[in-house]
């Protein structure tokens, strides 16, 4: 099976059960995506498939052949962070940091539904043609990313200061 | 997890021939559902065939409807320009399921397939008519308080999780099959199965066929429709009870309208007989009243859900009356 994970390519022989999450960890040593739950109720396992946010822990790896994957991995590192991260550091969005690279993978796809418009339940105008991320629709769009820690508030406002206001950190 | 074989389909044709040439065959579209099952060994096919790359288009039809293509992704289908303006009770059902991240996975035939939530279900340690035929039912004097109110038998309390297929419901939605035997479409109505003997049968697919399309007809008062899900936590959670309602008020009167209930039963449940009661009557909050309890007359709560029938009575009368005052959507 072929697969393309933060750039690279990889060819590798695979049990049909074993899940994207998995492949990640345990074959690329791409141990930065976590595994909370294993069922899909905490999004600690969050990855960007084209872009797109999915619980890798519910997608068997076959599924995702020759489809770009991006990693916690693959967004930023110790010499150079990415902007969510900087700010997650900035506005104590972690304590223990597990769920740390699945609400930055999960922020960005949501940074990238709300620019194209998707609507989310707490929206009030359905046929609005942009999304405001206020508080309250950040917090609806975020609630596939669990903190045990309890750092939401501190979540919200990194993903505000880097997606919302002029002055991104 | 049992071992597996696992085939990608190209075409509708292809993967019911894919699935024909198997044994203990199901069609696999975002997982979101099935490989949580399989995981846990509730259900163990032998082959998967993969459907998520059938086409995922959705296009307008001739007489001014919808087709959904059964590959479309909860989230393309809820972001839709049309689905947004014409049935908004739809994009809010999908958009007040799951997490962002799981409509991004799931695809609109897999939400029609998904099972049920009930604790027992999962629980391999209790009894369950649904996981083991004939076992007995370890929820009718269990837990019960996220179970049936209606369309329950002996056999089984469980309720369908779905969102989604409950707007589907309201907007008489009709399913296309596509099977060994040839193509077929059925009511959205006539899809899903009450439990009776047999709660292991969710719906009226025959083995192998394969959801293809889902299609809205044209409905002009879906544009004033809308849907409303009570939960024990503002978002990512299954429904206790949920509604989607359309309403069309003509001289103070209701001239039409539809309604259906989630959370409530092993089906999404069409209020037909709130229906009927408000077809015609005024629209204001006494009559949206009586609808509730003709529809609730028939609620037979288990020992812990009776509010549900109290919820449900009181969701009825409130997304009607804001209908009526014209905060559609």
């Amino acid at each position: 099976m072929h697969f393309i994970v933060n750039g690279l390519q990889h060819d590798l022989l695979l049990d049909t059960r074993m899940s994207l999450l998995d492949m990640l960890r345990e074959r690329l040593a791409l141990t930065g995506t976590k595994k909370g739950c294993n069922q899909g109720a905490c999004g600690a396992c969050t990855v960007l498939v084209e872009g797109e946010r999915i619980n890798a822990c519910l997608a068997l790896a076959v599924q995702y052949e020759n489809r770009p994957i991006t990693t916690i991995e693959g967004l930023g590192d110790a010499e150079e962070l990415h902007a969510l991260q900087r700010a997650f550091i900035a506005h104590d969005g972690f304590q223990c940091g597990y769920c740390t690279p699945g609400q930055i993978c999960s922020a960005i796809g949501m940074a990238r539904e709300a620019a194209r418009g998707v609507p989310s339940a707490v929206t009030t105008d359905l046929v609005m043609e942009e999304v405001e991320l206020s508080h309250d629709e950040l917090r609806e769009r975020m609630s596939g990313n669990l903190c045990r820690c309890g750092a939401h508030n501190g979540i919200v406002e990194a993903i505000q200061a880097t997606f919302v206001r002029e002055d991104a950190a | 997890m049992i071992e597996f074989g696992y085939a990608r389909a190209g075409s509708a044709d292809e993967a019911v021939r894919l699935a024909a040439g198997q044994g203990a065959a199901r069609y696999l579209g975002g997982g979101t559902n099935l490989v949580d099952l399989m995981r846990e060994e509730i259900e163990a096919p032998g082959f998967l065939v993969d459907v998520t790359a059938l086409p995922r288009e959705i296009c307008e039809t001739p007489d001014g409807g919808l087709l959904i293509g059964a590959a479309v992704k909860n989230t393309a289908l809820a972001e839709h320009r049309l689905v947004r303006e014409r049935y908004p009770a739809l994009s809010r059902a999908i958009l007040s399921g799951a997490s962002g991240q799981i409509r991004n996975m799931a695809s609109v035939g897999g939400n029609l397939m998904q099972r049920t939530r009930c604790f027992y279900f999962y629980d391999d340690a209790a009894r369950c008519n649904k996981r083991s035929p004939g076992a007995g039912c370890d929820a009718i004097d269990g837990f019960n308080r996220i179970h049936a109110v209606f369309g329950a038998s002996p056999a089984c309390v469980a309720t369908h999780p779905s969102d989604m297929c409950v707007a589907l419901a309201a907007l008489d939605a009709v399913v296309h099959i596509e099977g060994a035997g040839g193509k077929r479409t059925v009511p959205f109505e006539k899809f899903h199965r009450l439990p009776g003997g047999r709660p292991q049968v969710e719906t009226t697919l025959s083995p192998g066929e394969l959801i293809t399309a889902v299609e809205l007809p044209p409905l002009t008062l879906a544009a004033q429709s809308t849907y409303r899900k009570v939960r024990d936590r503002a978002s990512y959670a299954f429904a206790l009870v949920s509604i989607a309602a359309a309403l069309e008020v003509r001289d103070g009167k209701v001239h039409d309208l539809r309604l259906a209930l989630g959370g409530v039963a092993h089906k999404p449940w069409r209020a037909w007989k709130a229906e009927e009661a408000l077809r015609g009557a005024p629209a204001a909050e006494a009559g949206f009243l009586a609808a509730a309890e003709a529809e609730l007359a028939d609620a037979a709560p288990l020992r812990d859900n009776a509010f549900k029938v109290e919820l449900a009575r009181r969701l009825i009368v409130t997304t009607l009356s804001g209908l009526a005052q014209g905060d559609a959507a």
